[in-house]
Parts: C-alpha cells; structure tokens; sequence
C-alpha cells in the first residue's frame, strides 16, 4: 500500500551558509535514501539557497526524508510536490561528421538546438522534462554523441 | 567588551549557569584553558580520557537536568571524544562539547593534528558549527545551549580554531536567540489530543507505553497523575525507568528484547498503544509486523520524525510531552471511566502471576539480580545508578526499584560499553548528597579504567559494582543460545587484581563471594567515601531472561534461565 516505490521530487530552501550541502547529502547517505539528481542554487536577493532534489522511495520513506530534513537546523522549508513544472537540460557533444541538420531537428522537438560549433564537434542542448530528455538522448544514440551531460532536475509547484 | 574568543569562551559558559566543565586539555584549545586556569565562575574536572570526559557530561546532564559541557582539543582529542557524541545522540541527551581546532590558516593542510571535526561530528549530533570569526562567537553559543536543550534534546559541537580563541572581538551576551529555520512545537493540536483520549475512553484494553522524553520532559508528575486518573496500566522503557517509580500498582515492567512476560504479553494484547516520549525502537517492538498487531496507536512525541517511523501512529500528536499530557488529563478527567479496564487490569495481573520477572538461587554463587535486588534494599531512592553496557545492565533495569526520574544513567541507544564509570563520575558531581553506584561488568569496566584517577583527584567517590562472570557475558549469552555454545573470543578468564587495581589509585577494592561479603563491602565502600571496586564473583551462566530473540515477535520469550546446562 505504501510501500510503492515511485519517483519523487522535493524542493528545500537552506540558509545559504557553508556545510549546508553536506549536511543534506550526509542525511541521504546515513539513512539510505537515493539521491538520483540534485541542483543547488541561490535564491536571487535572498540569504536562502533552492535545492531540488530527486529521489525514489515508498510513501512512508519520503516522509521519513522530508521530516529529517526539517530536522537539521539551517533548513528553512522542505516542500515535497506533487503537480508540478519539471525542466532539465542536457548538453550533447557530436562530431561535426554526423548529421548535423537531423540533429538540429532532433533537438528542436525537445524545446532545444544546436547552441556551439566548434572545429571539430557542435553541442546540441535541450531543455525538457526529465522524462523527455532520457528519450532524447536515446534518440540521439546513433549519432554516436562524444559526450553527454545532465543537469539534473528543476522544479516548481504549479 | 572587547575580549579574546577564549574569554568569551569563559564569559558565555558563567553566563549560560554553567558550574562545571568535563574535559581534557591541548594544543589548539590552549588559549581557553590559559583562561580557565584565571577563572573561578565554574569547576573544570580533568577526566583521564576524552571519551570519559564526553559521559561524565551526560551523566551529569541525565542526573541534574542540566547541559552538559565538556571541552577537548583537536585531532585525537576530537576523535577520542566522537563515541560520547554519538552516544548523547542516539540517548538525546543535551550538551555542548566545544573542541579546539587548528588555526584557521593552516586548516586543509593536513596540520599537526587537523581533523575535519564538524566533518566527523555532522552525522552524530544535533547541530554542530565551525567558528571561523570571533565575532560569531556569541551568537554561536547561546545558539549552541538553546539548540541542546529545546525540543528534542541532543549535543551540539562547537568547533574553534586556535587563532579564533586568540582573535579580540566585541562580547554581547544580552539578546534572545532568534532562529528562523528551527522553532520546535511545543504545544500539542488540541483537536488532535481530544481525538486520542476519546479512542482512551471507548478502549478496553489501553497500555501506555511510556519513553525517555517524558524524563527529558520533566513530565512524571503529570505523567503519574494522567496514570492515576485513569487507571490505566503502563509499561515504560529501558530510557524511561523511574518515570512512574516501582511501587506504582499500574507500572506493569520494563518492555522489549528483555522486558517482563507481563509487559511484552500487555503489549501483544493492548487494543491502544498510548505512546508518549518513546520511539518504538527495535529492541522494544521486536519483530515490527507482530507488534501490538491488534492496537491502534496514539504517539506524543516533541519530534515529528519519530512518529509513524516505525509503527503507524492512529493519532500522531507531535509535542511537548508535558504540555500534551497536561491537555489530555484535562479532558479525559471528563471523558474516562476507570472502571472500564478493571477487566482488563485482571488479565495483566494474570500475566504477572504466571511468570513473574524472577531468578532462582540454584546454586552456590551469587545471581547478579540478588546483588542488584540488594543494593536496592540498602540503598533504594538514597542512590543513584549508572550502568555500562550488557547482561548487567539489563539485570539493573529489571530489578533495581527505581522510585523517581533521574535516577538512572546508562548507555541505551549506542550501547556504549564504557559509559557506566565516567557517568557515575559525573552524576556524583550532579548530586553529591546521595551515593553513586556504577553497576557494571569485567568486561565493561576495563573500557575507562582510568576515570579511577578522576575520581580519586576530584573527591567524586563512586561505587563501582563489577558483575564478574569471567565473561563478556551478553555476547556469551547470544553465543550460547544461538551460535552452538563456540564461545568465541568472549572468555575474560585472564583478569587484573581489582582489589590492587583500586588501591594502585588511591580506591578501596573488594573482592565479594557471599552475601554476608556483599553487605560488608558494600557498607564499608560507602562509610570509606572514597571510589571502589567491587568485585563480586557471580554464577558464570545465569542468563537475561525473558529474551526475545533479535526480529522475533514480542509474545514470543525465552523464559527459562537454563545457562549451559
């Protein structure tokens, strides 16, 4: 009943002070709860910091992650969604030997394009829900991508 | 007033009412002793170990009801002291632990004993600082004592680099701490608490489950008075002895791994699980599925975390334990009728009846529960008690009549073997007037050893009760049972001279093999005021028994006390 393990996403303004960080991910790491992606970053003209962090666990585990949470003191506020606006990006390095007009195409479905050329490879970006992005860099496979890379999930409640 | 962080140091600790400081001096804490040496607002008592220093504090704290401080230095200093955090930790005991550190220039080059101390201490204390300005220093500290003793308690650490100490920085101690990110509720929902006593009222076989925070609480009274008034039977914790006192006719026993057949059978059979200040820890509940299968469960507890962990609470009621019982005795003098668990009262008392918490004196040598059993005759309410970690303690909780809160001190969430002796030290300097007993084992003991100087130098006398068995007897006990007697590495035969051991330091030593012997020692130890060892020889195989075995279900002990044989 509660034990469904599902994907979730959960949001915590910190104090934006030193340690904060480690003290989340050492919370994480102690309880044995998955940390799948995490972005930090201040909030504009505050002392706070926005985590979005993307977990998996039952029922009861996530509430057992947003209540420790709440316990450790510099946490402001921990905010565990359910209808919300998910975005990631993700940079993809190609060799400009590859099907650069197809890739355009490619990256263009999910809200992206080709954002540098260089002299030997283009990078193509995409920003789309984490969901769509894992497609897309399935789609991209056979245009042999020399590097990837992943941001990790934002978030905000509807 | 401009002053050095270490003055401060000094300034903050008089002005928090601190009388005494546990700990061990150093290089990067050298600036705060040079003051502590000038002052004389508080008494530093020089353990001989860090760890030692660390349990003195909580057995002081657990005994007065105070913050414990204690006080370390760098690298190994901290490290020493790491085991004395974890353990206030997992027991919820408030303290400050404040540990010098390498200056801050040459902090991250691996430094003549540099550790990443609030690295290390991050996972096992409530909060914990670096302090890298003198200038924060104030603040940091009356943070420090209000974060340590506000909702739930725990330690805090706080770590100061050497040039910190030496920096001059305005003092200001006079404002209110102001923490936007953490404001513990203290005050139950209201409408939630009428709910649980109404589910008290239509129950017919309530059992409240009673836990260390209603000590952390200062709630017994209420607690004792919630319990009268409705008459309702109780089981309390390993953490929660002397809430309710032994004498109390509805205190049924301790619960769990070794609680009495009567309190796991109240347990398995409640249809209400009143829990208050407890946390339904592993070796209470047993195997989780089994656990109060039929019952529906109210849980009051400050922290929001522990409810619906382990157990789901029904009626999760997150607050202070002494606010929320004040509430709930309000409304359920209107509400409850005692008369209705007579009933109910009829079958724990059969429960009682059918296998009291007992032991037989079957052969020649003493049972450690006679000992325990006796210095609760000679001494009862004019002791206090700490133990260390093992059969001897379980035997303590079982069978030492606690009479009141804060009589006990011992290691229950780590299990910290090592704790009883330098716990007894500190609750001797909590309270003086009565005596302070240290039950413990031949194994336990030999783990600070040392804290024989501490006791001796500072004129905190202690009387250390050593259950020898020639055994590390618990681990014996598990091996017996359930790794086909291979009693691997658990054989203490090899032993020091306790008698010697003690007068080598300046203590009395006794080594005891009857009752009569017992008696004497004990009388003489306590007319000598000075520390002891008492080394009583008892029965090698006697068991803790009841037993539920580790993930069995609570209904299901061992009850017999068959040793090896």
């Amino acid at each position: 009943m509660n034990e469904v393990s599902q994907r979730r996403v959960i949001s915590v303004i910190v104090i934006n002070e030193s340690s904060v960080l480690s003290r989340i991910t050492d919370l994480f790491s102690a309880r044995g709860y998955n940390i799948e992606s995490l972005t930090v970053a201040p909030i504009p003209e505050s002392k706070y910091s926005r985590l979005t962090i993307v977990t998996s666990g039952s029922l009861r585990v996530s509430e057992q992650i947003t209540k420790q949470l709440h316990k450790l003191i510099p946490i402001l506020k921990v905010i565990e969604h359910e209808d919300i606006v998910e975005k990631e990006m993700a940079l993809v390095k190609f060799s400009l030997d590859e099907d650069i007009s197809a890739i355009d195409t490619l990256a263009q479905a999910y809200n992206g394009k080709i954002v540098n050329v260089g002299d030997n490879s283009v990078i193509a970006m995409v920003a789309d829900e984490s969901k769509r992005v894992g497609n897309f860099l399935k789609a991209i496979q056979k245009y042999n991508p020399k590097e990837i890379v992943r941001s990790g999930a934002v978030a905000l409640e509807r | 007033m401009q002053i050095s962080g270490a003055q401060m140091v000094i300034e903050a600790l008089i002005k928090e009412g601190v009388d005494t400081v546990f700990g061990y001096p150093g290089g990067a804490i050298m600036n705060v002793y040079d003051e502590i040496y000038k002052q004389d607002g508080f008494e530093h008592i020089l353990t001989r170990h860090e760890q030692a220093a660390i349990h003195a504090a909580e057995g002081y704290s657990k005994i007065s009801g105070k913050v414990g401080v204690a006080m370390i230095t760098s690298g190994p200093g901290f490290t020493n002291a790491v085991t004395g955090l974890a353990d206030a930790y997992m027991d919820s005991v408030p303290l400050v632990v404040i540990s010098g550190q390498v200056p801050m220039t040459l902090i991250g080059t691996d430094a003549f004993q540099e550790i990443d101390s609030v690295g290390i201490s991050r996972s096992c204390t409530k909060h914990n600082y670096l302090v890298t300005d003198a200038a924060d220093l104030p603040r940091v500290l009356k943070e420090a004592f209000y974060i340590a003793n506000s909702g739930r308690p725990g330690p805090v650490h706080v770590d100061i680099p050497k040039d910190v100490t030496a920096q001059i920085a305005e003092f200001d101690y006079d404002f209110e701490v102001e923490l936007e990110t953490y404001k513990p509720t203290t005050k139950g929902n209201y409408r939630q608490i009428k709910k649980a006593v109404d589910a008290i009222a239509n129950a017919s076989r309530p059992l409240f489950y009673l836990g260390g925070g209603i000590i952390n609480s200062n709630a017994s009274d209420e607690i004792r008075e919630l319990v009268k008034l409705t008459g309702i039977p109780a089981v309390e914790t390993f953490m929660a002895r002397g809430v309710l006192g032994h004498e109390n006719p509805l205190l049924i026993s301790m619960l769990g791994m070794h609680g009495s057949y009567a309190a796991n059978m109240a347990m398995s059979e409640t249809d209400l699980v009143i829990g208050i200040g407890a946390r339904f820890d592993d070796r209470v509940t047993g195997k989780l599925s089994e656990f109060a299968k039929n019952a529906g469960v109210i849980h009051v507890d400050i922290d929001p975390a522990s409810i619906s962990k382990l157990v789901k609470a029904n009626y999760p009621i997150v607050g202070d334990v002494k606010s929320v019982v004040n509430d709930m005795t309000t409304i359920a003098r209107e509400k409850v009728d005692k008369q209705r668990y007579e009933p109910w009262l009829e079958t724990i008392a059969n429960f009682e009846r059918l296998h009291p918490l007992s032991y037989n004196e079957d052969t020649p040598n003493l049972k450690p529960q006679w000992v325990i059993e006796k210095v609760g005759e000679m001494l009862g309410d004019n002791a206090n008690i700490s133990t260390d970690v093992g059969q001897h303690q379980m035997w303590t909780a079982q069978f030492y009549p606690f009479s009141r809160p804060r009589q006990f001190s011992s290691s229950g969430g780590l299990g910290t073997m090592g704790f009883g002796f330098p716990s007894a030290i500190g609750v001797k300097k909590a309270d003086k007037e009565r005596v302070s007993i240290n039950f413990t084992g031949d194994g336990s003991i030999l783990m600070n050893i040392q804290e024989l100087m501490t006791s001796v130098e500072k004129k905190l006398p202690v009387i250390n009760i050593i259950l020898n068995n020639n055994y590390l007897g618990m681990v014996r006990q598990w091996q017996t049972l359930f790794y086909n007697k291979r009693h691997s590495e658990t054989d203490l035969s090899t032993q020091p001279d306790f008698v010697k051991l003690a007068e080598s330091f300046g203590g009395v030593g006794y080594v005891v093999r009857t009752k009569k012997e017992f008696e004497d020692a004990l009388n003489d130890a306590i007319k000598k005021d000075v520390v002891a060892l008492i080394d009583v020889k008892i029965e090698r195989l006697e068991n803790v028994m009841p037993m539920v075995p580790a993930g069995g279900s609570l209904f299901n002990m061992m009850l017999e006390n068959k040793g090896d044989k």
